[in-house]
């Protein structure tokens, strides 16, 4: 059983739909890294295994299986034992995510008397012990200071230190570097492995940066437009991306391979701009794809599970690429 | 001072400028249909409306004097057909007292606030514009007069000179300005340095031009806002003033027919209440305006 | 600790930045003074009905009111360096003594309707933004509206009329019942009794803007990061309501009440006179009707002094519902 299980989630705002039809599974311990452009849908995936999504979203199918049981149907109260203690989130935005009254002690002794039968006096003492598990240099003094005292990269810290409180077997993290600089976020992303094999827990890891996915991450789902196109694992994905965006998401990547924004700035480069997943008719890509043919645009394309020795659990919704590559991914509809 | 000859002036920049000046302009159609279409502001507009049509044809719908006295005193509402709404302790005609006394309070408030509008854009506008020591001492100019107590302002200006309409009306707009004045130096502050201010800088056009013709139709719609809500809060201070019997004693005043009516509280508080409902829902229409015209220039502000 | 010093900091901030305003409202309270027609000697003279140039000469010269503007602000400023705000020629005793009489009445008023006024307004902000755009918010939304229009004194009235005429429940008049010699609970129970009107007509314009207030606050800032990150935390929503959403939204809203507080001492001129209450606000239109300047001075000055004394409370509330206030840099 997978640690996490979302099997054919879909999320609608008014007039438009954000998620559709994504599948994908987290085993416990690894990381999982969600791709694709602003606006794709993967922010919204993530929040939906929260069950944070804004008001005016509405989850319209689909099941999250979380340790065998759908997150979807658990009740409020239920949820709110879930959030902070299993899965926790890390959002992408340092200065905006802590609250700016309250001392960041305050906020991690929140959430571990929360969730753990702990003194006030022993929360703190936690407390600081987490800051200093984080690297924050200082933990004892820092554990008074409010979020305005400390830099982007230290928040980061902070917001990390509360979400592996009370070890979570499950951390989301929501673009946990894009505010930053280079260097604290290769820090950042280095802090997070750490924790993650010293914590045992499973990341889903979500970035649009393809230099984070392949240094950090076990796998690679990619979206595009609501949709997931493409997951594989790291290595395979690296070495033969199937899905024509997925070709054009790393194309762009080895050909300015030291601008730190390639992906921003190559995407556009891809001819046309990502369409809304609402109302379309065939694949979602077709309209930007250098390879789509008439079929493409009548109907989206089932994501084929593709099952070979050398790839490893590999799926793409791209029938043309799969003809393509002939017979050495037999493909089976999934 | 040297005026600039605008055809010396670079094609580039004129057409920047042009620019400037139509910024506005395709939105005009979506603007009104915006107006329109949001319930707050035409239900303010409507009960407005119906306060100004009374005022202005008060003499048709109630021929004859206000202060005459017509029937016997205190009828209640209903008791004779011929005062709807009753007649106060000296047998004058509620309904045609109310209906003058919205004269008083629209001309108070409108020109109390044109009053303070003024006073408060040009010191707002300068303080903005120039800043440095200008700015610093009008400043202190607007937060002396935003410490004093507005209410006791007004009562000590109107106590110096007679209490007339126009003198209720200066002394409410003397004190009302400094809003404005906070409001429209904000404005001023974060406009003076756009690029359409600097193009009009870089033509050489004068202070005068760049204040009046290219920020101050930019620094208008919360002032418009602002405006509606100053009306509003002109007309309660007018009505509080004449509730103390600082008023005009030959002007029919809502404020004042409630400081009449209260010696009747116990027995006939229809002298009170009527004139009361009158005011709510007169400032009311100016708050449901303001709401509706914040809703519409200022989209992003609430909800 | 940290909170102390930043609380002193503000507080240091605060006083230095308050001095030149106490000047200039000094001095533009007497010049205002002096545009007044007639003086005291006037209204004496015609109430003794001894109007003749010797007497008005020989008062004018006692409260030094022959003297040129300048030299008379000069002895205003002297006298006010020791607490000295003159001599009230009409009630024949001293300004400080008259207003110091009035103030506690005036202070009592004013704390408990603003106090009044935050409490509900925060709550009915709050309820308002909870239930956004459902039937609470827009019923609320109505009545807040309504109180927001209504004159704060005839909101007064017609309370009288319910309550004290109708019901016979609350006085309706001063600040005790004359005569009966009333002890320990019986005589707070009698004094409040006799606030609760005053204070709510005082309030009430100030409950609606504060609930608005609080609900557009709310609803902002319902918006922002950190309430996903408290939900992440699996808190309870309405802790999170608490904590972290009300603490944040109440900065702006105690900026507007630090604005209000002038017009909230206004507005008690004409409550004080409507229900008979003895404070400054009353003693102001006393003077006004009796043209005694030197008293009318002193009520506008010890007001504005009262609105910045206020100022400063806000600014420490501030400084504490705030960290990021009063540290350096």
């Amino acid at each position: 059983m997978s640690l996490l299980a979302v099997e054919r989630l879909s999320v609608a705002f008014p007039g438009q739909v954000a998620v559709r039809d994504a599948s994908f599974a987290i085993e416990a311990g690894e990381t999982l890294a969600l791709v694709g452009e602003s606006g794709c849908g993967k922010s919204v995936t993530a929040f939906s295994v929260m069950r944070l999504l804004p008001p005016n979203a509405r989850v319209t199918s689909g099941r999250i299986l979380f340790e065998g049981t759908d997150l979807l149907a658990e009740p409020p109260a239920g949820m709110r034992r879930i959030r902070g203690k299993r899965i926790s989130l890390i959002q992408q935005e340092p200065m905006t995510s802590l609250n700016p009254v309250l001392s960041i002690g305050a906020q991690i002794v929140e959430v571990l008397r929360r969730h753990e039968k702990l003194s006030r006096r022993a929360a703190r003492a936690r407390a600081t012990e987490l800051l200093d598990l984080v690297s924050i240099p200082d933990a004892h003094r820092r554990v008074d200071d409010y979020p305005h005292n400390l830099s982007g990269g230290m928040r980061q810290r902070v917001m990390i230190a509360m979400a592996v409180a009370c070890g979570p077997k499950l951390l989301i993290a929501d673009e946990p570097t894009t505010a930053l600089d280079v260097t604290t976020q290769a820090q950042v992303l280095d802090l997070l492995d750490d924790l993650r094999h010293r914590l045992g827990m499973a990341v889903l890891l979500i970035t649009h940066d393809l230099g984070v996915v392949a240094q950090w991450a076990d796998r690679i789902a990619v979206m595009y437009a609501g949709r997931i196109v493409e997951k594989a694992s790291i290595g395979p994905f690296f070495a033969e991306p199937l899905h024509p965006y997925s070709r054009g998401l790393l194309g762009a990547r080895v050909d300015v391979d030291t601008d730190e924004h390639y992906l921003a700035n190559r995407l556009s480069e891809i001819p046309g701009s990502v369409g809304s997943a609402a109302g379309e008719q065939g694949c979602p890509f077709a309209p930007r794809c250098p390879v789509a043919q008439a079929a493409c645009r009548q109907a989206p394309p089932p994501l084929l599970e593709l099952d070979a020795v050398d790839t490893g659990a590999r799926a793409v919704a791209c029938p043309v690429s799969v003809a393509q590559t002939g017979g050495r991914h037999a493909a089976a509809v999934g | 001072m040297s005026a600039p000859d605008l055809s010396n002036a670079a094609p580039p920049a004129v057409a920047a400028l042009a620019d400037v000046g139509n910024r506005a302009a395709p939105r005009k159609g979506r603007r009104l249909r915006a107006f329109v279409r949001n319930p707050t502001f035409v239900a303010g507009v409507a009960i407005l409306g119906f306060f100004v049509l009374l005022a202005l044809f008060a003499g048709v719908l109630c021929p004859g004097d206000p202060q005459d006295i017509v029937g016997a005193p205190v009828l209640w509402p209903g008791e004779d057909a011929e005062f709807p709404l009753g007649t106060d302790s000296l047998g004058r005609d509620v309904l045609g007292r109310l209906v003058y006394g919205a004269r008083a309070s629209l001309l108070v408030g409108i020109s109390a606030a044109a009053i303070g509008l003024a006073i408060g854009m040009v010191v707002g506008s300068l303080a903005g514009f120039f800043g440095g020591w200008i700015d610093g001492l009008l400043t202190r100019l607007i937060e002396l007069f935003q410490t004093t107590p507005t209410f006791l302002l007004v009562v000590v200006i109107v106590a110096i000179r007679e209490p007339s309409l126009q003198t209720i009306a200066l002394a409410i707009g003397l004190a009302s300005w400094p809003t404005v004045a906070r409001l429209v130096r904000a404005q001023f502050r974060s406009l003076r340095e756009s690029d359409f201010v600097m193009a009009a800088r870089s033509l050489g056009y004068s202070r005068t031009r760049i204040i009046v013709q290219e920020i101050l139709p930019n620094a208008l719609p919360p002032v418009i806002v602002a405006a509606s809500v100053m009306i509003a809060n002109a007309i309660l201070t007018e009505a509080g003033l004449s509730f103390l019997n600082m008023r005009d004693p030959n002007v029919v005043s809502w404020g004042g027919m409630i400081g009449d009516g209260r010696d009747q509280l116990r027995t006939a508080w229809f002298l009170t209440a009527l004139p009361g409902v009158a005011i709510a829902f007169a400032v009311l229409s100016l708050n449901l305006v303001g709401d509706g015209l914040n809703e519409i220039l200022n989209p992003r502000s609430d909800q | 600790m940290r909170m102390g010093r930043r609380i002193a900091t503000t507080l240091r901030r605060t006083v230095i930045h308050a001095g030149p305003t106490v000047l200039g409202i000094i001095v533009l309270d007497f010049l205002l003074l002096q545009l007044m027609p007639g003086d005291a000697a006037d209204v004496i003279a015609t109430e003794a009905g001894v109007a003749t140039a010797e007497t008005m000469a020989a008062i004018r010269e006692r409260f030094g009111l022959d003297q040129p503007v300048l030299t008379q602000l000069m002895n205003f400023l002297g006298h006010l360096a020791q607490f000295d705000l003159g001599y009230s020629p009409r009630y024949n005793m001293p300004v400080l003594d008259m207003i110091m009489m009035r103030l506690p009445g005036t202070l009592l008023l004013m704390v408990t309707a603003l106090s009044l006024a935050l409490a509900m307004g925060v709550i009915v902000g709050s309820v308002m933004a909870a239930w956004a755009g459902r039937w609470p918010d827009r019923v609320l939304s109505v009545v807040v509206l309504l109180l927001y229009s209504m004159p704060g004194f005839w909101v007064g009235l017609m309370a009288v009329v319910l309550f004290s005429v109708k019901l016979g429940w609350l006085p309706s008049d001063g600040n005790m019942t004359i005569g009966a010699e009333l002890t320990g609970f019986g005589l707070v129970a009698d004094r409040l009794s006799h606030l609760v009107l005053p204070a709510l007509a005082l309030a009430s314009f100030f409950v609606a803007v504060y609930a608005r207030l609080t609900r557009a606050s709310m609803l902002e800032v319902q918006r922002q990061d950190f309430m996903r990150t408290a939900h992440g935390k699996g808190l309870h929503p309405f802790f999170i309501q608490l904590r972290h959403a009300l603490r944040n939204a109440l900065i702006p809203v105690t900026t507007v009440a630090g604005m209000h507080l002038g017009n909230l001492l206004g507005g008690a001129v004409v409550v004080e006179t409507l229900f008979g209450w003895p404070g400054m606000g009353r003693l102001a239109l006393e003077a006004v009707l009796a043209r005694d300047f030197s008293v009318l001075l002193g009520v506008l000055l010890l007001s504005s002094f009262l609105v910045i004394l206020a100022n400063v409370t806000i600014d420490l509330l501030h400084a504490w519902l705030d960290p990021r206030i009063g540290e350096a840099g």
